[in-house]
């Protein structure tokens, strides 16, 4: 009996144990957010370093941050936001960059260096910029939009879409308050999540990746959007507009990162080097709506999208708005609101 | 006896992937991220009004959904199970077919379908009705679990129905029954442990389910699956996500304790 079990212990053992080993090519890691590369470019990558990239993507700042810190898989890049950037080096899961092996760094300008989430831009290399804002369709609203305001307007009952996602859609409610959307004092937060709820009624749903499709297909009139997913909508439709609020909004920046536990990177600073050169970087841009950091890829660009208010704003826009920080511990406060506003 | 160590692959998965598994979420929902000594504080903070409040709209919406997949599925189940058994098999057939389908296609495919601009308000436009608010509300998500859950209702109905001797209906009949009291008498206490059963099976994935309240719901109707999921993934308390996934399956063993009972009292009564 006995050897029989052992026997069957050994077979199995060898079974889970076979699946591992054997594949010997170099493989680099990917975990970006959803719909936010030019695919061809990572084929691209592929053949001219001969590295496999497995390309996977996430939906939040948020879900990434659980899956790379709970440490099921390992990951080489990561394009997380500022705010969470600033999280993740506080709590050492980054490493530091080696500006030698990516000399494409000079491309990048001045104006999104050394940022208040990175100074010295230790950890991360910017990829794509821009603002939140609202998205509206010019033939289902005909009131003037300049204001959050709209998003609360009966009139536009069911018409309303949200963002499934927790800082982005508490800032909105923050700035319509008129409160700073890093905001550390909970009877702001409580008034926030107030404003919320009573909005609930209006919305037509709370998601992310699907705005676009719905605000193309007529289902949605008013949106909160990223100014990149904006300029998609609005290129592929005639009818759209987008503006950023005068009580002011978000101007996020989004960089690639290697997390400490990359198992490859010496190709992670490959990647990053490969993605900030000019070409690559403008046919990412190009193919995908949003606005580049990188100041060589701009003259690379076409005229309507750098002349575009949208994926360009003025200085006097960007001024107005803030970039998301940090809130360390106080993130349980906001999570709570965040989950009581789900619920309700 | 002798060929038990064909049970050992079987004990070897029971516990690296049921049992182990289970006991550290156990062990999760009784500590927290601040002290190394076990707590209920988790537990306690589930009873908290709002989520209460989030339970008791996912026990609701699942029992209707679970009330109306019997309310169809039982006369389907009959309609098959008198049917000659080579247009049975087909129409058995029928049913199982589309499960072979990945659900969440088949949940996405009923957005498109309910949508403002879907097929359905397209068509009550076109004739001049108004067009309906459908979907992104609790009975899109009733109807997402009714369809995605019916087999699971009509397959253990069936499968007893088509067993039940004939011979008992015709003595039934000869002693003076009518055919309602044929049904209400013998066809349907016969029946009791497959619509047991069945309600069972839907009424399990309707209480725990996650993603058809995101799709059907669009964010607007969160359920103890939806929070249990947040815990996770966005907030990152495996403590309390543990905590809650504990309560919902204390919920449906007692849940399914108190149906195998009501079958068992049923059984006794039959007897006399």
């Amino acid at each position: 009996m006995k050897k029989k079990l052992f026997l069957i212990l050994v077979i199995g053992a060898a079974l889970i144990f076979a699946g591992c080993g054997g594949e010997k090519q170099e493989t680099l890691n990917v975990f970006n957010w959803g719909e936010y590369i030019d695919e061809d470019l990572i084929s691209k990558f592929e053949e001219e370093t001969g590295i496999k990239v497995n390309y996977e993507t996430f939906s939040t700042n948020e879900d990434m941050y659980v899956k790379v810190k709970s440490g099921g898989s390992s990951y080489d890049v990561l394009i997380p936001s500022d705010y969470m950037i600033e999280k993740m080096a506080k709590e050492d899961l980054l490493q530091e960059l080696d500006y030698s092996k990516i000399p494409n760094i000079t491309n990048i300008s001045p104006m999104f260096q050394d940022l208040i989430f990175d100074p010295d831009n230790k950890y991360s290399v910017p990829y794509f910029w821009g603002t939140v804002g609202i998205l509206y369709n010019t033939e289902q609203v005909d009131d003037v939009v300049d204001s959050w305001d709209i998003l609360w307007n009966e009139k536009y009952a069911n018409k309303i879409l949200m963002m499934d996602s927790q800082r982005d859609s508490l800032a909105v409610a923050l700035k319509k308050l008129g409160y700073s959307m890093n905001t550390r004092n909970e009877t702001e937060l409580e008034e926030a999540k107030q404003e919320l709820i009573e909005q609930k009624p209006l919305v037509l749903a709370y998601i992310v990746d699907e705005i676009r499709d719905k605000m193309l297909s007529g289902e949605g009139a008013v949106a909160v959007a990223w100014s990149g997913d904006a300029m998609d909508v609005i290129l592929s439709g005639e009818t759209f507009e987008y503006i950023v609020p005068k009580e002011g909004s978000n101007f996020w920046i989004d960089a690639m990162v290697v997390p400490a536990n990359a198992k490859n990177p010496d190709a992670a600073h490959k990647f990053i080097n490969f993605m900030t050169d000019p070409e690559n970087a403008a046919a990412n841009s190009e193919y995908i709506g949003y606005s580049t950091p990188n100041e060589a890829a701009l003259e690379l660009l076409p005229e309507e999208m750098i002349n575009s208010d949208v994926a360009y704003p003025s200085q006097e826009v960007i001024d107005n708005c803030e970039i998301f920080r940090d809130p360390g511990d106080f993130i349980s406060v906001y999570n709570r609101i965040w989950t009581e506003v789900t619920i309700y | 006896m002798k060929k038990n160590y064909l049970a050992y692959p079987y004990i070897l998965w029971l516990f690296a992937f049921i049992l182990i598994p289970l006991f550290l979420v156990l062990f999760y929902s009784v500590s927290s991220k601040d002290s190394s000594m076990l707590t209920l504080d988790n537990y306690k903070r589930f009873f908290d009004p709002i989520y209460i409040q989030v339970f008791v709209r996912s026990v609701n919406l699942s029992l209707i959904a679970t009330l109306i997949c019997l309310v169809i599925g039982y006369p389907v189940a009959w309609i098959i199970a008198n049917m000659e058994p080579a247009k049975r098999n087909f129409w058995v057939l029928l049913f199982v077919v589309p499960m072979w389908m990945n659900f969440l296609l088949r949940t996405y495919a009923w957005m498109t379908i309910l949508e403002n601009t879907g097929i359905i308000n397209t068509l009550l436009e076109k004739f001049g009705f108004q067009s309906l608010n459908l979907i992104y509300n609790s009975q899109a998500v009733v109807l997402g679990m009714v369809y995605n859950f019916l087999p699971f209702m009509v397959f253990p109905i069936y499968s007893i129905l088509v067993k039940i001797d004939k011979n008992l209906l015709e003595a039934a009949q000869d002693l003076g029954a009518d055919k309602k009291s044929v049904f209400m008498k013998v066809i349907f206490p016969l029946s009791l442990p497959g619509v047991l059963s069945g309600a069972i099976m839907t009424f399990m994935p309707a209480v725990s389910t996650f993603a058809i309240s995101r799709l059907l719901g669009g964010g607007k109707v969160t359920l103890i699956g939806n929070v249990i999921e947040q815990q996770f993934l966005l907030v990152n308390d495996w403590y309390f996500g543990s905590a809650l996934s504990i309560i919902m399956m204390g919920f449906i063993l007692i849940f399914v304790y108190i149906l195998r009972k009501v079958e068992k009292d049923d059984e006794e009564r039959s007897i006399f």
